[in-house]
């Protein structure tokens, strides 16, 4: 009884009280700060691993804070929220070991880890959202706990940059508001249930439902990054490289994608948007999303905005295979939610390393330098396989689960575009890889090359990152394993459609 | 707060900081720091305590002297009272503490009126609050104005006194055009009380008219768009302390006397026209002052632009009580929005302060950097800045929430797309400043001095704003219950 409340409350305060704390250290304590963030990391690590076993168990956490008239703020782990709070607990601890390690004698450090810190609170608190009403308070708070760290470096640059993050998610969590307040007023309730509760509405509120139900997949879809609403991401590449991990793994893209999974899944019901039509415009716009993000890929030279666009890409892999309608489609896209995760934290660990070790920003800079770096581009080539959905790699899994659930879902030309988008992950990959393994290191315009005297970097960068690739390697190849994220989500499937 | 009754305190709220005013004229600055801490924890406490009373035992009257109405002097107390006074006490708690560290010692020109003006104005502000008859509410009306003029002018700097003067100008013309609203009530229904006045209102002329006049001199002093063009000079020069209570009290309480005026005494004689003219003069001073914020080159300006936008919010949803199944959400949109405002205005006034004070000037150039020299005074900026954008979990936001619902309840969807893009706006002027706080320019001002409790009074206010989110659900309950028992029908009058 105690421990089902007080789980929820220790997730969340293990980052929320580190927060606090970091703020008011003197800025000088850096041992201090560290130990703190990470002894905050391990613990919720420990904690999400037990409610795992709970969760697994049918066991209920549920804690509800008195907020708004007949509304409070509901904390509830259900299998779906364990699986963004275990890959944010996992790789918060791993970017937080990065980030010390990144940001050594860097200013402003005090106020870097204590919004990383609020950061993540911000996140458990959108895993554990009870109802929607408790997702878009968090949801808001993680847009107003990035943006420092978007804007961290407070060149002109970045402040620009966060200024557009700031006016998209904005713009997006207002229209949420309104979509919010009309299904409260409509529905009476917002309390997430597997298979949605509207289903006794949609003969008598159909047309409402259906704006509802856009308006809330646009506000969702500007941190999901949906073409058109993508146009923030690229930008926020300025921020420095464990925020732009954090930022396209873990945070601010999943929570959207969160949010699409928990509005079609558990407000409306797979099944009932389905009925109402409601999914073949998500498929279209996922669709296309997913093969424009990967041409604009192709084209940019600068590592991290190339990672940028294909993030633009991938993350529209959830939405897509929710929006099928077909319980296996469904899984890939879950199942997707840590995949691609798992992978775009290693490539932007990578990306980190390069620049912080090599001063290497653009893909064009590269030649060779897996000679110099070979661990950095050993977890790199994994990870970027893993993408293009290479077997028996993690983003195989997720592929082919979508394919598997396209054709059963009658729709066979998404495996096209699934095709398609696995080509274009291939033509702006492996170049990159080609280029930092096989291109002659030369000099160019007669001076001597950049990285000369590059070397591997070092350990507290090095070993997150192989850790993660490692672990895309792992997820994918033991893909039916007990623990694996596979399996999990059978089990969230499995509830979603009552099966 | 036990064995003390509710009477005791409503007293209390008024009679001691008018005592503390007199006794800090009479014994002059050297007793300031006594004054400041006396007035800071005696007169909270009373209100706390008449609160407390308030919501537990319902609304409350006080016949002041025994004499009974219509020929006495009625005080009233009820739910959305009893808030406005508890607004003051948290205000004016923190006030205490910033002023006098902030003005500093004794021999400060300006420090020896600083004590009397303020405590009178607190003491004119409850008693406002508390006040059951319309033309003791004129009275209060001029003496909140009085001690505000008086207030602004307190530095005696060129600026503060130009914009003084204009703020009196208007707040006469205001206080004339309620004056000949009450003469108009006066000579048709033969009393003041606002309770008889509300039971023999009705839809003819005289009401209606008498209406318009108390309205139209209410929102002169309210600032409400176009009338507010006195608010940004006055409140814009006034020194931090000054500011921040002008912003968050002073014209909250012409706002508290519409409310009060339209909920108990012209439900009847409202009109639609009336009720729509005054939500799109909100609407235009929510976008109009907005504009003025992203536009202003200081900072202090800045937030006084924000105060004119905030308050259209206020105006805007007031056909929304035209509804009745609305009333009691709107009316606890109102009143959670009026206090998260209050709060969250007062907190971004003391920290404009105290980054004005290490900048030497509050030119958004000169706080260029400013982050470095006063985290805690930005932070505490910022986070005033989630209630006025209306971002959870802060006050601002549950007020939007309530009212949002209201008016998609009543099919008024244009009043819920301003209050949207009203927040956005806001969030455009909050987030200027941030930019320029981050910005990595080399602060120009002094970074060894710091003014850790100018810092931290702000952040106590910006934090109760912020956590002011959780208090929408109780109020929504006061207001439930105290609307069951009837607003009108009082428990009892207290000779």
């Amino acid at each position: 009884m105690t421990a089902s409340v007080l789980m929820p409350l220790i997730v969340l305060l293990s980052s929320l009280v580190p927060a606090v704390l970091i703020f008011l250290l003197p800025a000088d304590r850096h041992w201090l700060r560290g130990a703190m963030s990470l002894g905050g990391a391990t613990l919720k690590l420990a904690i999400v691993a037990i409610m795992l076993w709970g969760v697994f168990h049918e066991q209920t956490y549920r804690l509800t804070i008195p907020f708004l008239p007949g509304l409070p703020l509901t904390l509830h782990a259900d299998a779906l929220s364990m699986f963004l709070i275990t890959l944010s607990a996992l790789l918060w601890l791993f970017t937080t070991i990065y980030a010390i390690g990144y940001l050594d004698n860097a200013p402003h450090r005090r106020r870097f880890f204590g919004f990383f810190s609020l950061c993540v609170s911000a996140t458990v608190g959108i895993a554990l959202a009870g109802d929607l009403l408790t997702f878009l308070v968090f949801y808001e708070l993680l847009t107003l706990t990035t943006y420092p760290l978007v804007a961290h470096r407070g060149s002109a640059k970045a402040l620009q940059a966060a200024r557009t993050y700031l006016t998209y998610t904005l713009g997006g969590g207002a229209v949420l508001l309104l979509a919010t307040v009309w299904l409260y007023h409509v529905a009476g309730t917002l309390a997430f249930r597997e298979q949605g509760f509207l289903n006794g509405l949609v003969a008598e509120q159909g047309p409402t439902l259906t704006v509802i139900f856009f308006l809330l997949i646009a506000g969702f879809g500007v941190k999901a990054a949906l073409v058109p609403l993508h146009g923030w991401l690229p930008k926020a590449m300025v921020a420095p490289a464990p925020v732009s991990a954090l930022l396209h793994a873990v945070a601010v893209v999943k929570a959207g994608a969160f949010g699409i999974v928990r509005v079609v899944s558990d407000v409306y019901g797979i099944e009932t948007s389905d009925q109402m039509g409601l999914l073949l415009p998500l498929t279209l716009a996922a669709s296309f999303t997913i093969v424009y993000g990967s041409v604009r890929a192709l084209a940019q030279d600068d590592l991290k905005r190339r990672l940028a666009y294909s993030t633009v890409s991938q993350v529209s892999y959830i939405a897509l295979g929710l929006s099928l309608g077909s319980p296996i489609a469904a899984l890939g896209g879950i199942v997707h939610l840590v995949h691609q995760g798992v992978m775009k934290i290693t490539l932007f660990f990578c990306a980190g390393n390069l620049a912080e070790s090599a001063g290497i920003y653009r893909v064009s800079q590269m030649r060779g330098i897996g000679r110099r770096m070979p661990w950095t581009m050993a977890a790199f080539t994994v990870a970027a396989f893993g993408m293009i959905g290479i077997p028996p790699l993690a983003g195989f899994v997720s592929k082919w689960h979508l394919g598997v659930g396209a054709a059963a879902a009658n729709q066979g030309w998404v495996i096209a575009v699934l095709v398609t988008s696995g080509l274009l992950n291939a033509a702006y990959f492996l170049p990159i890889i080609h280029t930092a393994w096989f291109a002659v290191e030369n000099s160019v315009n007669g001076k001597s090359d950049d990285h000369k005297d590059a070397a591997e970097a070092k350990w507290p960068l090095l070993a997150p990152a192989l850790f993660t690739a490692a672990l895309s390697m792992i997820i994918g190849l033991f893909a039916t394993a007990d623990a694996s994220p596979l399996t999990w989500a059978t089990l969230i499937m499995r509830r979603e459609f009552g099966l | 707060m036990i064995g003390v009754g509710a009477e005791t305190w409503l007293i209390l709220c008024i009679a001691l900081p008018f005592t503390l005013a007199v006794a800090a004229y009479v014994v002059g600055p050297r007793a300031n720091l006594y004054v400041a801490w006396l007035a800071g924890l005696a007169i909270p406490l009373a209100s706390a305590g008449l609160c407390y009373g308030v919501v537990t035992e319902g609304a409350i009257r006080y016949a002041v002297g025994g004499w009974d109405q219509p020929l006495g002097i009625a005080l009233h107390a009820d739910v959305l009272s009893g808030l406005m006074v508890l607004l003051s006490a948290v205000v004016g708690l923190v006030t205490c503490l910033y002023g006098h560290r902030y003005l500093g010692g004794a021999d400060d020109a300006s420090s020896r009126s600083y004590w009397p003006l303020w405590l009178m104005l607190w003491g004119a502000l409850n008693a406002l609050f508390l006040a059951g008859d319309a033309f003791n509410v004129y009275v209060t009306l001029e003496l909140v104005t009085l001690a505000s003029v008086g207030l602004v002018a307190m530095t005696g700097k060129a600026v503060s006194v130009r914009a003084s003067f204009r703020y009196l100008i208007l707040a006469l013309a205001g206080s004339l055009a309620y004056l000949l609203g009450v003469a108009l009530l006066y000579a048709q229904h033969g009393v003041l009380d606002l309770v008889m006045l509300g039971e023999q209102l009705g839809t003819d002329w005289a009401s209606v008219a008498a209406c318009a006049a108390v309205t139209v001199g209410l929102i002169l002093k309210a600032a409400l768009f176009p009338m507010h063009f006195w608010l940004p000079a006055a409140h814009g020069s006034a020194p931090a302390p000054v500011s921040a209570v002008l912003s968050a009290l002073v014209v909250k309480a012409s706002f508290y006397l519409v409310l009060r005026y339209w909920l108990d005494v012209f439900p009847a004689s409202v009109t639609d026209v009336g009720s729509f003219v005054l939500s799109g003069l909100g609407a235009a001073a929510i976008i109009w002052g907005s504009v003025q914020a992203l536009r202003t080159p200081r900072l202090k300006l800045l937030v006084a632009y924000s105060t004119v936008a905030q308050l259209g919010y206020l105006f805007l949803v007031l056909p929304l009580l035209r509804d009745a199944a609305q009333r009691d959400a709107v009316v606890t949109g109102l009143i959670c929005l009026a206090l998260a405002h209050g709060l969250a205005k007062a907190g971004a006034f003391m920290a404009a302060g105290a980054m004005q004070r290490v900048a030497g000037d509050d030119g958004m150039h000169g706080l260029r950097g400013v982050s470095v020299s006063t985290p805690v005074a930005v932070f505490a900026f910022a986070l005033a800045g989630i209630s006025l954008m209306g971002l959870p979990p802060a006050g601002g936001f549950g007020a939007k929430w309530v009212l949002l619902d209201a008016s998609i309840a009543s099919d008024n969807w244009l009043i819920a797309a301003i209050m949207l893009a009203g927040g956005l706006l806001a969030a455009g002027y909050i987030f200027r400043f941030i930019r320029v706080a981050f910005h990595t320019e080399e602060f120009a001002g002094s970074v060894v001095t710091r003014h850790r409790t100018l810092e931290w009074s702000a952040m106590a206010l910006a934090l109760a704003a912020l956590l002011m989110g959780f208090l929408v659900e109780p109020i929504s309950i006061w207001v439930a219950n105290a609307g069951a028992a009837g607003t009108t029908q009082l428990a009892e009058v207290v000779p």
